[in-house]
């Protein structure tokens, strides 16, 4: 086990970010879990953000950070809000037949 | 050598977690997954310095977007096993796609580590860990001084996020409800209506 270099972190926000486009992939049906996954790519980004910030000796990095995460908590009370009307309409959450909405 | 062991620990309690996250049956679950991988991303970011945005992601991630999933997931009376259905269907195409991002991060990753990249350099203006001043302290000299704009506009995006919510799942104050006051029906009442005299005789109850 070396020195922990700044690609020990990118590799972690890499594996993140697949991690959460592989669960919007798999869990097409389930709003909530794609939801979850939108913020695991939201962390990795701020892994990624907060290690540049630090190894490249600039703070800016940490103030996009965040920002990114003030963005990923207005998503999820947004989305969350448009989940519960949906539901009270629909009685289920199931994604499939959303273009049912449309016009 | 400490730090290393502590970053192998953190790292991979993180993977492990979102692994969880994407592939556990219960959403409630999920939620809890969720939780441990902010912990540990938290402690990553303690690793290399970044107290504050650690401290952030606990207070504002488990405290209030975690608590607002499970919130919601526990709300919502949903059969999350029918959902599991298109799981299999969906897992070759999600593999392969996700091979393909991997290795596209990797090789940009590789790029950058053989010095392939030329990223831009801090002008030195915002250098961190100066002597004596604290993460806290130099991230709020910065926040409040040259980018107060955008903490400003961070404000705004918040308050439009929380009048967005509010307008979303308001339903209206039905016309009968008590939580609505009627003024004009209030002062229209008057004590000859509202009021009683009964004179009960013994060991009887009064009939009103």
């Amino acid at each position: 086990m070396g020195p922990i270099g700044i690609e020990h972190y990118l590799v972690v926000g890499a594996i993140l970010f697949v991690l959460g486009v592989l669960g919007i992939f798999l869990n097409r049906k389930n709003i909530i879990v794609i939801l979850m996954a939108v913020e695991l790519i939201l962390l990795s980004v701020n892994i990624n953000l907060v290690a540049f910030s630090a190894f490249m000796q600039d703070l800016v990095g940490q103030i996009f950070a965040m920002m990114v995460l003030t963005v990923a908590a207005a998503e999820a009370a947004i989305g969350l809000a448009i989940l519960v009307i949906y539901y009270r309409g629909r009685g289920t959450i199931a994604v499939d037949d959303v273009n049912r909405m449309k016009g | 050598m400490i730090q290393a062991l502590a970053f192998y620990l953190f790292a991979g309690v993180v993977i492990a977690s979102a692994v969880m996250v994407i592939m556990s049956r219960n959403p409630v679950h999920s939620v809890l997954w969720l939780i441990l991988a902010f912990f540990n991303a938290a402690g990553l970011m303690v690793l290399v310095g970044a107290e504050f945005i650690a401290m952030l992601l606990v207070i504002v991630y488990v405290g209030a977007v975690a608590v607002l999933f499970l919130f919601v997931v526990m709300m919502l009376d949903i059969d999350f096993a029918a959902m599991r259905a298109g799981l299999v269907k969906n897992f070759p195409l999600g593999i392969a796609i996700a091979l393909v991002l991997l290795a596209e991060l990797l090789l940009g990753l590789g790029a950058y580590g053989a010095g392939g990249l030329e990223l831009g350099t801090p002008d030195g203006a915002a250098m961190t860990n100066r002597p004596g001043v604290s993460n806290i302290e130099a991230i709020g000299a910065l926040l409040y001084g040259r980018y107060i704009v955008l903490f400003e506009i961070a404000g705004i995006i918040l308050l439009v996020a929380m009048i967005g919510a509010i307008v979303l799942t308001y339903r209206g104050t039905k016309p009968g409800s008590r939580s609505r006051q009627d003024v004009g029906k209030q002062i229209r009442r008057r004590p000859e209506e509202a009021t009683v005299m009964k004179n009960p005789e013994y060991g009887k109850g009064v009939d009103l």
